[in-house]
């Protein structure tokens, strides 16, 4: 392991992220903050899709889950910030589980559409019930994780590292590769034994563990929660842009196409209203040219998996 | 009096769900794409009749073909640029081709729409209607444009069926949705055919939004949810079904219309989005669906 490619990219990168707040200032920083949480959700998503072959529409479904759990405890009963991001990070496995049940027996683009059907309907309830929920405007939290920039940093770059490591352990483990398997033939392999829903059931939780999380740490970060930045369909389709950018199927290449997609989104800011545009032409070409994405590249060249 | 306000404007907007379902339908049914920048096509072609009439002052009847003529090179640069390259593809393994046309798609959707609202602003537009006036039915106040909608998207709709059962190239498409390989040994291009398809489906695409630009007005914003829409209906009626998109369009817009009427207008979406995930459930292969 220690001599895989994976490996010889992520340390040197990790190194080099973690001597970062040295020379930039509190603004890249932020930046960064941000992308890193993103990695999370879209290195969940490549768990789900790369390894377990399901398409889920829905990424915000389950990341705002978290958020809006974590941000009403907050809210309104004061929990501390801790047993918010617990709750916050099981409310999401809970609705996980229960949107996944039955949506397993489902395929293709069926499976896809209940999960975006989730989005919309968890979106319509926050709107509906304003009162409670801040609405589009979103709810404001008493407590945020810390106000000093390199802190957050470092919160968010241990929380990606942390994540990203057990995320791709999984996928690396005989359990990834009974996902794997079953994602590209259900029926061989369930005639090899393997229980073939209860894997994709798992994998769907583990991946709504750590986009709960995720999405629970983003708006402690902020300070508030609304319906922008943590259930619109946007976000969904930047996590799934960011996931197959850089290399489905790799776990870490998902983090560097959320990193990629956030500092392109920035860097191409004084474009004004081109930028989103400019990205999305970005990804297509990566996507038609390049079908592996960034890591997919680099990393079937070296081998030694 | 309510009822019958209900009856009118639901039948008009359920017409115009129906027309831009059928043209989604019909390429998933032939193809097996599920073209997701769909809505922003549908928000091009409205756009530009509006940009087309009222810049050049031309008339409503030449902005409502520009219009139409937008969505249809549209739709060939969807199918020639990003559809197709993915298709032949041979660096993308077979099972993956669906969610690589999907977010090529989505992402193509998405240029669109940033295009139109960098080029033409993103605040609402209303194409000029083909016929102005109000007329007054059994004491309920209807714009003409409304009529006209529910009239053209049946035309377009009684058209596009006499063309599929009653032509010899219609036949073939109906060929293609069941058996491409049949069709293939028979001596048909494939190709072609896709083509074709593509050309039908911007053309019905195009039709949409420029009737829907003129019955409630268009933002490049709306993208999104028109795609949406689209997507429910021709799940809930069965994918590949063309019937049963038009009674799902149906379904959808009147449970739409009732909401907002006799609920409220800011909920319009969630009886809808309920029901279809019960349908989806119960029935996953949607009202009169095949498989």
């Amino acid at each position: 392991m220690f001599r895989s490619r994976t490996f010889q990219i992520a340390v040197p990168a990790l190194i080099v992220m973690a001597l970062l707040p040295l020379g930039v200032g509190g603004y890249i920083l932020g930046l960064l903050t941000l992308a890193y949480y993103y990695a999370v959700f879209a290195m969940s998503w490549d768990l789900l899709f790369g390894f377990a072959g399901e398409v889920n529409f829905g990424p915000s479904f389950l990341i705002g889950i978290g958020a809006y759990t974590a941000a009403l405890l907050n809210h309104y009963w004061l929990w501390p910030i801790p047993a918010c991001l617990i709750a916050g990070a099981f409310a999401a496995v809970i609705a996980g589980a229960v949107l996944a049940v039955p949506a397993l027996r489902l395929t293709g683009p069926y499976f896809g559409l209940v999960t975006l059907v989730a989005v919309l309907l968890l979106q319509n309830m926050i709107v509906l019930f304003a009162g409670i929920t801040g609405g589009e405007i979103g709810l404001d939290l008493p407590d945020v994780l810390s106000i000093d920039d390199g802190t957050n940093y470092y919160y968010a770059l241990v929380f990606m590292t942390v994540s990203g490591a057990i995320l791709f352990g999984l996928a690396q483990s005989p359990v990834g590769l009974i996902l794997q398997a079953s994602g590209q033939n259900a029926t061989e392999a369930a005639a090899l034994g393997f229980n073939v829903a209860k894997h994709k059931l798992a994998a769907f939780c583990i991946s709504a563990f750590f986009s709960g999380l995720a999405g629970a740490m983003l708006i402690f970060y902020m300070g508030t929660a609304s319906v922008g930045t943590v259930v619109e369909i946007a976000v969904g389709v930047n996590v799934i842009i960011a996931a197959v950018l850089g290399g489905r199927r790799t776990i870490i290449g998902a983090a560097v196409g959320a990193i990629f997609l956030i500092g392109a989104g920035e860097l191409l800011r004084p474009l004004g209203q081109l930028a989103t545009f400019v990205v999305s032409a970005v990804a297509l070409v990566v996507i038609l040219f390049f079908p592996g994405g960034f890591m997919g590249r680099i990393l079937q060249s070296g081998g030694g998996e | 009096m309510l009822a019958l306000q209900i009856l009118i404007d639901g039948f008009a907007i359920s017409s115009l769900y129906a027309l831009g379902a059928t043209g989604f339908t019909l390429i998933f049914g032939v193809s097996g794409v599920l073209n997701l920048s769909h809505g922003a096509i549908m928000v091009v072609a409205a756009v530009i009749a509006w940009w087309v009439a009222g810049t050049f002052g031309t008339g409503a009847y030449i902005g409502a073909l520009a219009g139409v003529a937008a969505a249809l090179a549209c739709a060939f640069f969807t199918y020639r640029v990003i559809v197709r390259p993915i298709q032949n593809s041979g660096a993308i393994p077979k099972e993956e081709k669906e969610i690589f046309v999907l977010t090529g798609t989505l992402l193509w959707g998405i240029m669109l729409q940033e295009a139109v609202a960098y080029l033409f602003t993103d605040n609402p537009k209303t194409v000029r209607p083909l016929i102005e006036g109000v007329v007054t039915i059994l004491g309920v106040r209807t714009p003409w444009n409304e009529i006209l909608t529910a009239v053209l998207s049946w035309g377009a709709i009684g058209l596009l069926y006499l063309l599929v059962n009653r032509t010899r190239t219609g036949k073939s498409l109906l060929a293609a949705s069941m058996n491409p390989r049949g069709l293939t040994l028979l001596g048909f291009e494939m190709s072609n055919i896709y083509i074709l398809v593509w050309a039908i489906y911007g053309i019905l695409a195009g039709i949409a939004g420029v009737l829907l630009g003129a019955f409630l007005g268009v933002s490049s914003g709306n993208a999104g949810n028109l795609t949406a829409s689209a997507f429910s209906i021709v799940v809930l009626g069965g994918l590949g079904s063309v019937s049963g998109s038009l009674m799902a369009a149906y379904v959808v817009g009147y449970l739409e219309t009732m909401t907002a009427y006799l609920v409220s207008p800011s909920i319009r979406t969630v009886p809808v989005l309920l029901l279809l995930v019960l349908v989806v459930y119960l029935r996953p292969q949607g009202l009169l669906g095949r498989r």
